[in-house]
């Protein structure tokens, strides 16, 4: 299966984004899924990145980004300015995580987050056998890693279910990037590499 | 450094007889700007950049004249062939604001109705009169909207008041190292500045041009002041330190430091070249700007007049318009869903920053108006 510019979890939340949406993409890189979005569904996208390199890239890609450091909040934005809020593989490397999860669901009306799934059994397995796993959504070695909290697809739904948030959707993928097709949730946290979640929350 | 210098370049007049009715009430009834062009103006007319200066800057933004080689533009590494204010690609104008010394009417101009220097009777200007001004001089190059309004600090702050008095005229602004408005302790630096000036005993009320004399001394205290505030610790620290010009302590208060050598340095050449009238109305210019107090201090509602595209950038070290204070205008923007990008640049400068060659800084700027179709 071929999926757009290499990221599964870009067709799935370009499935879940309409057009014309506001949609901030948080730790958006340079810009690949905002213009991916721009183009396939012409939303409004505004992305909020903290590397210089990625600024660059990203203006250069023509889009609209904010240099911030997610740690900080997202101060800059007004309560419900978008439709969607995007943070695409980096919860896990933010410290302030019910924080961040917070703002995203002040600033947007739903919040799309996907993480990769420390609970996948090849992770498991690599454990088991003594090693930190290294893996297609886990890519880096335990020393070079910017990941800073380590979580399963059930800890983060505990956590959703303790914040009161409403999880509306979930998409669970392998590592080749096909959906797990189960709805049991043992299963999925079994079988699933890379977890993408639609939260809103009641208002 | 990448690109090229636009080379030797002209300045150019342009006298307008249409009196210019200013805000604060009082009227220019003719006037004279000094501006230089570097680049094509295209035959859409659609590629026109206005570089707006700061608070000691002038028409001679790049390149230099012929005849003096080493008179090269205020913002020279920023604009050329190949720069980031490509002249292979865009038009580019650079103007003295009225109330400048370099040319355009100001204070040192002889008023026309008295034979004499304006003096103490030139009127205050505020941005947004330099705006209408900058409007008028456009009209006359044939340009109905830039493809760019562009400047840093008090420059940035004309760009962001060009977006909002002529939208339909400006089609991105870039805002750099600026402000919405000044703080209590911007305003207050100002103001000791200002008090160098007006008690200065040379001053004479500010026409000291017919007493043949200058108020140096208040004007150079006025830049060792201003200076302090566009660089930062850590750069004052790793330039000078503690050192000294001789390696004891003379126990006097002759230059003993070489920070007090240098800011002397800087003050004595400022002195002798600007006009004091002039650093007094730029600075009142300054303190007056806040376009958000047509709105009642609301800031978005100021901005949803706007149309253009905006790059805001600021620069870490800036302590005079800090990073937040740029953000205010990115927040402001945002809640109108304007297009706009942040870059905060981490270059150890300071305020200065927005005139240093910088490989990211000025690729940002570069990236930015690459965009920009014409």
């Amino acid at each position: 299966m071929t999926h757009t510019l290499g990221r599964p979890d870009f067709d799935v939340i370009a499935g879940w984004v309409k057009p014309g949406h506001r949609v901030l993409d948080l730790g958006c890189g340079d810009g690949t899924l905002l213009k991916h979005l721009i183009e396939t569904r012409g939303v409004h996208g505004v992305g909020v990145e903290i590397d210089d390199a990625n600024i660059l890239a990203a203006i250069r890609n023509g889009i609209n980004i904010v240099q911030g450091n997610l740690e900080k909040g997202l101060d800059e934005f007004a309560d419900q300015a978008f439709d969607h809020v995007v943070l695409s593989r980096t919860l896990q490397t933010v410290r302030h995580t019910e924080g961040i999860l917070q703002e995203m669901l002040r600033v947007g009306r739903e919040a799309v987050v996907s993480f990769p799934n420390f609970a996948y059994w090849k992770n498991l397995r690599s454990v088991l056998d003594g090693r930190m796993p290294v893996s297609e959504d886990l890519p880096y070695e335990w020393y070079d890693s910017p990941n800073v909290r380590f979580f399963t697809l059930l800890d983060f739904e505990a956590l959703c279910d303790k914040m009161g948030l409403i999880i509306r959707e979930r998409h669970v993928l392998d590592e080749q990037g096909n959906r797990v097709d189960s709805s049991e949730s043992r299963d999925v946290n079994f079988l699933g590499s890379l977890a993408v979640y639609r939260l809103s929350r009641n208002r | 450094m990448p690109g090229q210098s636009v080379g030797a370049v002209q300045s150019q007049r342009a006298h307008f007889d249409e009196p210019l009715h200013l805000r604060s009430g009082g009227v220019l009834p003719a006037y004279d700007l000094v501006y230089e062009t570097y680049g094509t103006l295209n035959a859409a007319k659609s590629n026109a950049i206005l570089v707006c200066h700061a608070l000691s800057g002038h028409h001679h933004v790049a390149g230099h004249y012929a005849d003096q080689p080493e008179n090269v533009g205020w913002w020279d590494n920023i604009v050329g062939p190949g720069r980031p204010l490509d002249t292979d690609r865009f038009f580019i104008v650079g103007l003295n604001n009225l109330g400048g010394c370099h040319g355009s009417t100001g204070p040192s101009s002889i008023n026309p109705a008295t034979g004499k220097p304006w003096g103490a009777s030139f009127p205050i200007v505020a941005v947004n009169d330099w705006v209408h001004a900058q409007a008028r001089l456009a009209d006359r190059l044939g340009i109905d909207s830039w493809a760019a309004v562009v400047g840093g600090s008090l420059g940035g702050m004309q760009a962001l008041r060009w977006s909002i008095t002529f939208p339909e005229r400006v089609r991105n602004a870039v805002v750099i190292a600026a402000a919405p408005k000044l703080s209590a302790q911007n305003i207050a630096f100002n103001d000791v500045a200002r008090q160098a000036i007006l008690t200065d005993p040379d001053f004479h009320g500010g026409d000291y041009y017919e007493h043949n004399t200058r108020p140096v001394r208040g004007l150079r205290l006025a830049r060792m002041l201003g200076h302090i505030t566009y660089l930062s610790d850590d750069q004052m620290g790793e330039k000078f330190g503690r050192e000294l010009r001789n390696s004891a302590f003379s126990f006097g208060f002759d230059v003993e430091f070489e920070v007090e050598s240098y800011l002397r340095y800087q003050g004595d050449k400022f002195a002798g070249y600007f006009d004091a009238n002039t650093y007094l109305l730029m600075t009142k210019a300054l303190d007056y700007f806040d376009p958000s107090r047509e709105d009642n201090g609301n800031l978005t509602a100021t901005l949803a007049r706007t149309r253009a595209n905006f790059l805001i950038a600021s620069f870490t070290t800036d302590w005079r318009f800090t990073p937040a204070r740029s953000k205010e205008i990115v927040s402001a923007l945002l809640a109108n869903h304007r297009n706009v990008s942040y870059a905060e640049i981490d270059l150890n400068f300071g305020h200065d920053s927005f005139l240093m060659e910088d490989a990211h800084y000025h690729g940002v700027v570069d990236a930015y108006l690459r965009n920009i179709k014409l």
